[in-house]
């Protein structure tokens, strides 16, 4: 299928579904990707899991009782966010353990309450594997809005994430509220979460949060352009892979995510300082990159590679 | 007045004494050097003055009030090993992070900040490489841009741990001498180090802490061996005490 064809598709008023889902995914994988930012320097890759488990028996609640599946996965998301902060307090069980043991508590917890409702098998591997289908207007609207608050609420205390991040100790001397800042980090990722399961699907929305990060983390050592980069590579892995998904009739959530894949494996052998190929040249000889060039970082949204 | 004055100070950690009736002053233009062995309590007493550990007794004085977190009277310096260190962020963005306790929730920093930051980087030298990623840099950069955020805050009192350890040292040399500059400034500089060549040679007075002051004094009144060997807890024929002779 080429390009126009698609075109054509999103312009269908009987495929009016396939919009719906492109704005979603696209929406949310930014989020994600602005998000994913601080996931992936803290070093919390595995607490955005258990999120992501968490919410799965708010959604079936709501799947049970027919409410906003969004609604339903933000609440308990929240919910286990709120418990791993205050037991991670306790330092006698490690964080990781905590999480651990929440993640399982709560994915299992879905099972069981999903298993209530008839028929659950294929809502089932829709929560799992992600779907374009069926998504309500009024999630258009959930997610937009959702969106819109994460950021500003990343725009409002990126200088207090980024101080607890560098340096807990020194921030608590500050007087920074580091408990809360935590709490507040840990409910946008799960908000960010919540909001990309519709396309995603449970099991890969990690890779939303975590890939186009980490790939952007290649591409740049400087903060504000990894900020700038990963929603931007997010956000292509998204329309890529819904053209793709749609071309080929792939799952649409694997798609996405094995775009996502694509470019940070590129980024891995292009990163213009740190990359494969970079060291590699260096080594044969060509020219030593030295704080001269290190400025050239400075431009590498610029060149952002184009899978 | 003092500065900084500690009076009677106890603390308990997981239910162990760790502090005891401990008294100390600092004034402005002092540079005291805080000596113990590993888990005398040095890390303790620094983050009790810092109001970062609840404390069972005793009070701490900055500048004649009560210590606690978000006064920016307090420069800290942590730990090297405390620090993001792979970050993405360059050496003069570091350092603004320090002024977070003056900035406070919500606000960006201006042009007053962006100056306390250029004089903190000239003080420690590092004006040319402002712009580098933290990353890239040795242990003793670091150490200079732990200190330089601390100084962005504009803090009466500087407290510094372990800033000599794992440095060679030409750079002990170069930071012995800023701390002096400091505590020339009218800053109280208070730092805990195990080098006691280098704290004999740039400190004016000298705290010998295990659990409790076993001495505070000018390095030349510490000639006494049994000081020594109680603080460290070693015999009359340990190397130390050839060091202490020879001060
Ligand atoms: N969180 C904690 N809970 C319980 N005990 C602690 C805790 N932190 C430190 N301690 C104990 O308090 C004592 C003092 O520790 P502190 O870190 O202040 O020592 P230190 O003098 O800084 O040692 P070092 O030279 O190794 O840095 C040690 O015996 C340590 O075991
Ligand atoms: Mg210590």
């Amino acid at each position: 299928m080429s390009i126009t064809d698609f075109l054509t598709d999103l312009f269908n008023p009987n495929l009016a579904f396939l919009p719906k889902a492109l704005a979603i995914a696209v929406m949310s994988s930014i989020v994600c990707g602005v998000v994913g930012c601080y996931v992936v320097l803290r070093g919390m890759a595995f607490i955005g899991d258990a999120v992501a488990h968490a919410v799965f028996p708010g959604i079936a609640v709501a799947f049970v009782l027919q409410g906003s599946l969004v609604l339903g996965g933000a609440v308990a998301g929240v919910a286990t966010a709120l418990l791993i902060a205050i037991f991670a307090q306790n330092r006698r069980v490690k964080e990781d353990s905590i999480i651990g043991v929440f993640l399982v508590g709560a994915f299992a917890l879905g099972i069981v309450i999903i298993s209530q409702a008839p028929g659950y098998a294929g809502s089932l591997q829709q929560f799992l594997f992600g779907s374009i289908t069926g998504i309500p207007d009024r999630d258009l609207y959930v997610v937009g809005g959702a969106g819109l608050v994460i950021l500003g609420l990343v725009l409002a205390l990126h200088k207090e994430f980024v101080a607890v991040c560098l340096d807990r100790e020194m921030s608590r001397s500050m007087g920074l509220p580091v408990f809360w800042l935590d709490i507040v980090l840990y409910v946008l990722v799960t908000l960010a979460v919540v909001i990309s399961l519709q396309t995603i699907g449970n099991i890969l929305v990690l890779a939303l949060l975590i890939t186009p990060a980490a790939a952007a983390r290649l591409l740049t050592d400087r903060l504000g352009a990894m900020m700038l980069l990963s929603p931007v590579i997010g956000g292509l892995a998204a329309v890529i892979g819904l053209f793709l998904s749609w071309s080929y009739d792939t799952p649409v959530g694997g798609t996405i995510v094995l775009i996502a894949t694509a470019i940070f494996l590129t980024a891995w052998l292009l990163a213009p300082r740190h990359g494969l190929l970079a060291k590699r040249w260096r080594r044969v000889g060509g020219p030593g990159r030295t704080d001269v060039t290190r400025r050239s970082s400075l431009s590498t949204p610029a060149s952002a590679p184009a899978p | 007045m003092s500065e900084l004055k500690v009076d009677q100070l106890e603390v308990d950690l997981g239910g162990r004494p760790v502090l005891r009736d401990i008294h100390l002053c600092l004034d402005r233009g002092e540079l005291v050097g805080l000596l113990g062995p590993n888990g005398a309590g040095k890390t303790t007493l620094l983050r009790a003055i810092l109001g970062l550990t609840g404390i069972r007794a005793g009070r701490v004085l900055v500048g004649g009030r009560p210590s606690r977190p978000g006064r920016c009277e307090i420069g800290y310096v942590p730990q090297r090993h405390e620090f993001t260190w792979d970050f993405p962020i360059s050496v003069e963005q570091a350092v603004m992070s320090g002024r977070n306790g003056r900035l406070g929730l919500f606000r960006r920093p201006g042009v007053s900040d962006w100056q306390a930051v250029n004089e903190a980087l000239d003080r420690v030298q590092l004006v040319e490489l402002r712009r580098r990623p933290v990353g890239e840099l040795s242990g003793g950069q670091r150490q200079r841009v732990l200190v330089a955020r601390a100084l962005a805050l504009a803090p009466r009192i500087l407290l510094l741990d372990e800033p000599f350890t794992g440095l060679d040292m030409p750079t002990q040399e170069l930071l012995g001498e800023l701390f002096t500059r400091l505590a020339g400034e009218e800053h109280a500089v208070l730092m805990t180090t195990h080098d006691l060549v280098a704290a004999v040679d740039t400190c004016s007075r000298l705290v010998l802490l295990n659990g409790r002051i076993i001495a505070d004094g000018h390095p030349t009144d510490l000639q006494d061996a049994t000081l020594w060997t109680t603080t460290f807890g070693v015999s009359d024929t340990s190397p130390l005490l050839k060091l202490v002779k020879a001060i």
